[in-house]
């Protein structure tokens, strides 16, 4: 479990590698947001047992966090830690479907298994991808992708000072456990009579903290447009990008590759065979 | 017209709570002034900065910038001339980098991209961080948070600049950096701050409350000379104006030996 001040360090970790100027970095926000977009669609679209067919969309993430820079480790701790959501979502499909799917001589192994199998897929490859378009993008850049698909303001604004709260929320919440612990040397954690005034003191010091950071936003003259400056000119290389990607998806949405590939292969073999 | 003007005529305010946190302020203070604001914790001094840029609005009395009345139709003029430097740098720096943190202002005022990066580059040379633009405001370190905070309100171009505690929570070298940065400016400047030694060399002018109302307005030397008024309001003689520690009659520190 990590501790508050690690998770902070995370979220902002997300930033900072948004920061980089990769080859991914420097493409359009809507490029990598509608091609993100696609990918989420065509990723939830496979059947509960298209396992096999799904399995070339691996790599779209595996291409992105190479071509970007992205280091594997902190991603996938983020994937870990809302894995049980998933898990929650698909641990009853192997006891109630017990219909052997894949039958091999020496292993059967149940419908259940795989459906359980491709709800964990689904889940790893659409947090991922999410992931991957914040550390790539940054949030202010998906935020002006959004607006340019005429996404209405307040909604907007509603996630990237969502996203900032977040952070405020953490400090906060690392401010108070420290000093609890500064004074409660023989607990372990935060004993539950405390739990009521320490999450009240929390709420009242982050609603504080939100409405001085927007007094100082209104005093730089806010007035509920988020202005992140004139994004540039979406170019050849962009629509490349998205248009190649996004083929690839629904290629692999319409042929089951990996079984045409391995139908290709014993073809090949057996006539290697009889010549 | 000028908008380095401010006036505050008979300024009331009371708290939802139903606390009066100011009590018939009134002052006026002109072009190029630079004025220093002091009393004890919770006598008023940011409450009646807040209310400079309409932050807050007066219970009773108005307050006036250059010929304009501080009122919700007037605010986005106000709030273009009147820069607003917050206690906490932390509240005032939340974009994902130096660089969009201080363009948030120009970019709301719809000003062009090359106009903003032109003024952007600007106010953080004057502060001297133009190297510290791409980094992230909360790797930056206290001084350099303020100094990023301050550029952030430059970049607007304000006539006036108010600030909440410049000097707080910053060691002695980033201190004396700004110190020096906020002589070099030619706004009107309202400085509310505990740091006495730095009111004295900044403000020709000084105003002192307590309990929301005013007890003092005059020359800055004058008031830290009225050792009278400084025991009433709660306050102590700037250090430098204090005799020497070590080698005055009865001086607190004792010289080792």
């Amino acid at each position: 479990m990590p501790t508050i001040a690690e998770s902070l360090n995370n979220i902002r970790l997300l930033d900072e590698l948004s920061g980089q100027a990769t080859l991914i970095h420097r493409l359009h926000p809507l490029a990598k947001l509608l091609t993100t977009l696609s990918f989420l669609i065509v990723t939830v679209s496979f059947g509960k047992y298209d396992l096999s067919a799904m399995l070339p969309l691996i790599i779209y993430p595996v291409a992105l966090i190479i071509a970007g820079d992205i280091p594997f480790a902190p991603l996938f701790k983020r994937v870990l830690i809302v894995s049980p959501l998933a898990i929650g979502l698909g641990i009853f499909n192997p006891f109630f479907d017990r219909t052997p799917l894949i039958i091999l001589p020496w292993l059967q192994i149940s419908g259940g298994w795989v459906s359980f199998t491709v709800i964990m897929l689904k889940f790893v490859l659409t947090v991922l991808a999410a992931l991957i378009l914040i550390a790539t993008t940054g949030i202010t850049g998906i935020a002006s992708a959004l607006r340019t698909l005429r996404i209405p303001k307040i909604f907007v604004m509603q996630l990237i000072l969502t996203y900032r709260y977040i952070a405020l929320l953490l400090e906060e919440v690392a401010r108070i456990l420290l000093a609890y612990s500064l004074r409660s040397p023989f607990s372990q954690g935060v004993h539950f009579s405390a739990w009521g005034s320490l999450s009240g003191q929390l709420l009242i010091k982050t609603h504080l903290r939100a409405q001085r950071v927007y007094e100082s936003m209104l005093c730089r003259g806010f007035t509920g447009e988020y202005n992140t400056g004139s994004l540039k000119k979406f170019s050849w290389t962009d629509l490349a990008y998205f248009t190649g990607f996004t083929l690839f998806f629904i290629t692999v949405r319409q042929a089951d590759i990996p079984v045409r590939l391995g139908a290709l292969i014993t073809d090949l073999y057996s006539i290697s065979l009889k010549i | 017209m000028s908008h380095h003007i401010i006036e505050v005529k008979n300024l009331d305010y009371v708290y939802p709570d139903g606390k009066q946190a100011l009590k018939n302020i009134s002052f006026r203070v002109t072009h190029g002034e630079s004025v220093g604001i002091i009393g004890l914790n919770g006598a008023g001094k940011s409450t009646l900065l807040m209310h400079l840029n309409g932050v807050l609005f007066p219970t009773g009395g108005e307050v006036s910038i250059g010929e304009v009345a501080v009122h919700k139709s007037t605010l986005p003029v106000i709030r273009q001339h009147v820069g607003f430097i917050f206690q906490n740098p932390d509240d005032q720096l939340f974009m994902s980098t130096v660089y969009d943190d201080v363009a948030f202002g120009p970019r709301n005022y719809k000003l062009s991209e090359s106009e903003v990066e032109q003024r952007v580059l600007s106010a953080l040379d004057t502060v001297g961080i133009a190297h510290l633009r791409n980094r992230p405001p909360y790797k930056l370190s206290e001084g350099e948070k303020r100094a990023a905070a301050i550029a952030s309100i430059l970049s607007m171009s304000p006539d006036i600049l108010v600030m909440d505690e410049p000097s707080s929570s910053l060691d002695p070298s980033s201190r004396r950096r700004l110190i020096k940065l906020l002589h070099s400016f030619k706004h009107t400047r309202i400085i509310a701050s505990h740091d006495l030694d730095m009111v004295l060399e900044i403000c020709e002018r000084t105003i002192v409350i307590k309990n929301g109302e005013i007890l003092a307005d005059d020359s800055t030397l004058k008031i830290f000379e009225n050792e009278e008024l400084l025991a009433i309001s709660g306050l102590e003689k700037p250090f430098c104006m204090q005799n020497c520690p070590v080698c005055a009659a009865g001086g607190s520190v004792k010289k080792s030996v």
